[in-house]
């Protein structure tokens, strides 16, 4: 199955289930989970269902293209439904059988993992799926976030799209994975891994992030006075993918380090709280509608 | 009248490390429940595996147990009025415990006759009492860690997904988060489909039939096995260490061993990466020939029958060719990296707040081991590689490897200081800086590692007393009793003619020279004295008695050597001779005794008057000085040995001489004499610890 199969085959089979399908966010993250679709909608009373592929920047994971399971930007195919079904293991594994991935001639196992997002104020508990001894999911039912107890309870789970694919396509290499019948994954991402590498390690202008930090960190400050949640909400994530940056330059030390991942987690942990108010304020719209049933 | 109880709580995968630990408190919460509600039972077995944790109870009563009991009410004075009437207080009591006031009967308790009233319950029904009891049984539970799911306001370990709840084949009524308690269960996730159990005792072969082993024993036997049945089919030595043996064993439902394979050409990487790469990512168990060299091939245990075992193989070669590239990558990439280099990142790494980074702790390591190698009088080139090993000994924390498996300390800075052309005695020294890593594990065996160790420990014990870190109870972050602990074995080990003060000594100097202390060295030092005593203790108790422990430890542990072999051999002596050397003891402990009523211990030997008295002040001076050199050499055995000599002048000494003489100045003497002998037998142990 090829890529764009995989993704297709998964937004119809979480459609099916009742998400609604939507798009990447336009503002660069280092997980679906950064998503608002995500961090503030799996906050509150209201009931959400969604799915949707994220690419997301890591961009200390940047080797040039040329580690053949390392990347700048991958791809995570994110399910978030709140409350979490009775259900959604097996969901889960339906999902998998969907991928032509049959349990029986595999070894599929639940592992324990305990997912923290520090800089974010998020914690979970649940497992990575084992897929014959790779990890291809992150499965986590949401206790805390942006520093607030989740009730009800949102279950998310994250396939690791490149993962996936390598095991499903047989293929070593990453670059090598089949997007559509005669374009390779490669031939749509490899350039950019590479300029995206060497912007990340060589070129980017260290004075600058550290200044557009600042500017970020302000803007999403003054969007907070007025209650803007989702404006400044994209600050916070420009904060956060300008610290990864500098991180990955190696400009921040241990040290200060620290001191960065606080800021950015006091702002995230504001406009979680902001978001509720407002929420609460439109009478949580969500929960009038319950849960329709899609067509 | 009986029927089997079946309770089996249906989960979401529960993690392996806390499976064990809850069949235990499942078991022991449903044996005190049956307990305290007086149903009497059968065996009680507890099974888990990761999707159930399950009690089943063989032959519980249908019916509580009756019991008969007798309260005590008001004094016959109080109980009666005027008239002979019941008081009100009397019929209050009767009201009280549901009674009528003609079932009194009268009882005398310390003179003073009192109404009593024989009260029996007729037990009720088991039945009537299980879904409550159960319920709280569930919601007792405790986990290291507790989660929510849904919309429920209720917590566990995980999602709880089905109950069965069986009193024979009768269901308990019950429900929690939307789950009602059934006689169906779930087999294998994969293998097995929803089943009935009919009964409680078809529970285990039902499941079996559905490839679910429950019992823990029986599914460590099957790996175990199948295991022993590779390694001999294919002449290996599979190495099963007991930690992941345990994890395996609660990832699985049903367990089926696999071998694979990967490329030969990554055993140029050292095999403690490879194995540590295998086990912590992947939890395989590591493939070794006769002479323990790792070979290209991996064990593993899958959830599940021999279905396209092939496929799985194939699968888990491809993940871990994946990971040890990464090793292989970073080793590669490790080796680029020069030890000076490395040295100036470890200023940018915080070891903690108040005591500065990794560089400044270097700084006080190599200050400290300078200069305990000087007290140990070490040899030139010793000096030199104490040095550089103390210099160098963390260079390895900012490598890629330990930033990948932090567990690989030392072990690669080992690796790469030789590579890198350092001494055999550096190279090995940073590996050994870190022994004792556990209790079981060894001291360094290099007098170099031995110093760099304790100079470590003592560093971060010395700046965490000196910032208030103390350990209490349970608290104790940094581990820093495992390092006196390790300190203390590392002394024994090697000997060492050192003493806890003048470690403590030399650490707290270091300190006070290279940074702001908050609390004086007189303060640090007294907090340090009690918790190396406690330690050393510890170390102790291990091979001695505890009141021998307490003897030795009373006449001083600061030479922790000497302690010990003081410790040693007092113990000996209690055990080995009997009466002889008990009397021996008995003659001592008159002499501190007596000595306690001593003003001083300065003897006049003019003074000196009835043969006894003599007898027993010339055989102690004969004494005196070999005892002191047997134990300043800490020959033990030796200073016991000349100790005891002293018994038969003791003995006559008490006999013939009368200590409490009337003139001041013999009686005084005569005490001074005894005082001055029990200041010799207390730098050996407080005699009077003991206990026979």
């Amino acid at each position: 199955m090829n890529f764009q199969k995989m993704i297709l085959t998964l937004q119809q089979f979480w459609a099916d289930q009742n998400c609604i399908i939507v798009n990447p966010y336009d503002t660069e993250k280092g997980a679906g989970t950064m998503n608002p679709m995500t961090f503030l909608r799996s906050l509150g009373p209201e009931p959400w269902k969604v799915a949707y592929v994220e690419p997301s920047r890591r961009p200390s994971d940047g080797r040039y293209g040329e580690n053949p399971n390392r990347l700048y930007q991958h791809h995570q195919f994110q399910v978030i439904i709140k409350p979490s079904p009775d259900n959604i293991q097996e969901l889960y594994l339906d999902s998998l059988k969907a991928l032509g991935v049959d349990a029986l001639h595999h070894d599929i196992r639940f592992v324990e993992d305990n997912w923290e997002n520090p800089s974010l104020g998020c914690a979970g508990l649940g497992w990575e799926v084992w897929l014959d001894g790779m990890e291809i999911t992150q499965f986590t039912y949401f206790q805390q976030v942006g520093g607030i107890e989740t009730n009800p309870v949102a279950v998310e789970i994250t396939y690791g799209m490149e993962r996936l694919a390598s095991y499903i396509q047989e293929k070593e290499n990453v670059f090598d994975l089949e997007w559509v019948n005669g374009i390779a994954y490669g031939d749509v991402f490899h350039q950019p891994e590479v300029e995206h590498s060497k912007y990340t390690f060589e070129v980017s202008d260290v004075k600058m992030l550290f200044t557009l930090f600042n500017m970020y960190e302000q803007e999403a400050n003054k969007a907070m006075e007025q209650h803007l949640v989702f404006p400044a909400y994209d600050y916070v994530l420009k904060c956060s993918h300008t610290f990864n940056l500098l991180d990955a330059r190696g400009a921040i030390s241990v040290t200060e380090r620290t001191g960065y991942i606080t800021r950015v987690r006091n702002l995230a942990r504001q406009v979680a709280a902001t978001y509720l108010e407002e929420r609460e304020k439109l009478g949580f719209p969500l929960c009038k509608k319950g849960d329709v049933e899609h067509v | 009248m009986s029927k089997d109880l079946l309770f089996e709580i249906g989960l979401e995968e529960v993690p392996a490390r806390f499976l064990r630990a809850a069949m235990q408190q499942l078991k022991d919460r449903v044996v005190k429940w049956l307990e305290q509600s007086r149903l009497s039972h059968g065996d009680v077995h507890a099974y888990a595996t990761p999707r159930r944790l399950v009690v089943r109870v063989e032959s519980l009563a249908e019916k509580q147990d009756d019991v008969e009991e007798e309260v005590k009410g008001p004094s016959r004075k109080i109980a009666l009025d005027e008239s002979g009437a019941w008081s009100k207080a009397a019929l209050g009591f009767a009201r009280g415990q549901g009674v009528d006031p003609e079932q009194f009967t009268f009882k005398e308790l310390n003179g003073v006759d009192y109404i009593y009233v024989t009260k029996s319950s007729v037990g009720v029904e088991t039945s009537s009492l299980l879904a409550e009891g159960l319920l709280n049984i569930l919601s007792s539970m405790t986990f290291p860690k507790n989660m929510r799911w849904g919309a429920y306001d209720y917590k566990f370990v995980r999602p709880i997904r089905w109950l069965v709840a069986l009193f024979g084949s009768e269901i308990i009524e019950m429900e929690v988060t939307d789950v009602k308690a059934g006689n169906v269960t779930r087999g294998h996730r994969f293998l097995g489909t929803e089943v009935v159990i009919s009964d409680p005792a078809s529970y285990v072969e039902t499941l079996r039939e559905q490839h679910v082993i429950v019992d823990v024993q029986e599914r460590k036997a099957m790996i175990e096995q199948q295991i022993q049945a590779l390694a001999d089919e294919k002449q290996w030595k599979i190495a099963v260490k007991e930690d992941l043996l345990e994890e395996v064993l609660f990832l699985v439902e049903t367990p089926t061993v696999l071998f694979g394979t990967f490329d030969p050409s990554f055993l140029n990487i050292p095999q403690e990466v490879l194995i540590t790469s295998m086990r912590e990512h992947q939890r395989y168990f590591p493939v070794l020939d006769d002479q323990g060299k790792l070979l290209p091939f991996f064990v593993t245990v899958r959830n599940g029958d021999a279905t396209s075992l092939d496929v799985i193989a194939k699968g888990n070669e491809k993940v871990l060719r994946a990971r040890l590239s990464d090793a292989k990558f970073f080793y590669d990439e490790d080796q680029k990296l020069q030890i000076k280099d490395a040295l100036s990142k470890l200023e940018t790494i915080v070891f903690h707040e108040e005591l500065g980074t990794i560089g400044d702790k270097v700084r006080r390591i190599r200050r400290i081991a300078d200069q305990v190698g000087q007290a140990l009088h070490i040899s030139g080139n010793q000096v030199e590689s104490v040095s550089r090993a103390a210099d160098i000994c963390k260079f390895d924390l900012v490598t890629q490897m330990v930033y990948e498996f932090p567990e690989l300390q030392g072990v690669m800075g080992e690796d790469y200081a030789r590579k890198a052309g350092e001494n055999e005695d550096v190279a090995k020294a940073i590996f050994e800086h870190y022994q004792p890593r556990s209790a079981s594990d060894d001291a360094p065996s290099s007098i170099v590692g031995a110093i760099i160790s304790m100079a470590d420990k003592m560093d971060t014990i010395v700046g965490c007393f000196s910032i208030g870190i103390i350990p209490t109870g349970s608290q104790d972050p940094y581990a820093l009793r495992r390092q006196a602990q390790g300190i203390v074995q590392i002394m024994i080990a090697h000997q060492l003619p050192l003493t806890l003060s003048q470690l403590f000594d030399i650490a707290l100097d270091v300190h006070e020279e290279l940074r702001d202390m908050k609390r004086t060295k007189s303060e640090i030092s007294k907090d340090l004295v009690e918790f190396f005593g406690l330690r050393v203790k510890k170390v102790l108790s291990e091979n001695v008695r505890y009141d021998v422990v307490d003897a030795v430890i009373q006449a001083g542990f600061d030479d922790v050597v000497s302690v010990v072999a003081r410790g040693d051999a007092l113990m000996q002596a209690v055990n080995s001779s009997t009466d002889d050397f008990k009397t021996t003891v008995e003659s001592f402990n008159r002499v501190s005794n007596l000595a306690a009523k001593a003003g001083n211990a300065e003897v006049s030997e003019q003074l000196l008057q009835e043969e006894a008295e003599k007898a027993l002040y010339t055989a102690w001076r004969a004494v005196q000085q070999p005892y002191h050199t047997a134990l300043s050499e800490r020959e033990a055995p030796k200073a016991l040995a000349l100790l005891a000599q002293l018994k038969e002048e003791i003995t006559q000494f008490f006999d013939a001489v009368m200590v409490m003489a009337e003139d001041d100045n013999i009686r005084k003497n005569r005490l001074a004499l005894l005082a001055s002998l029990d200041q010799d037998l207390k730098q050996f142990a407080d005699f009077n610890k003991l206990v026979w």
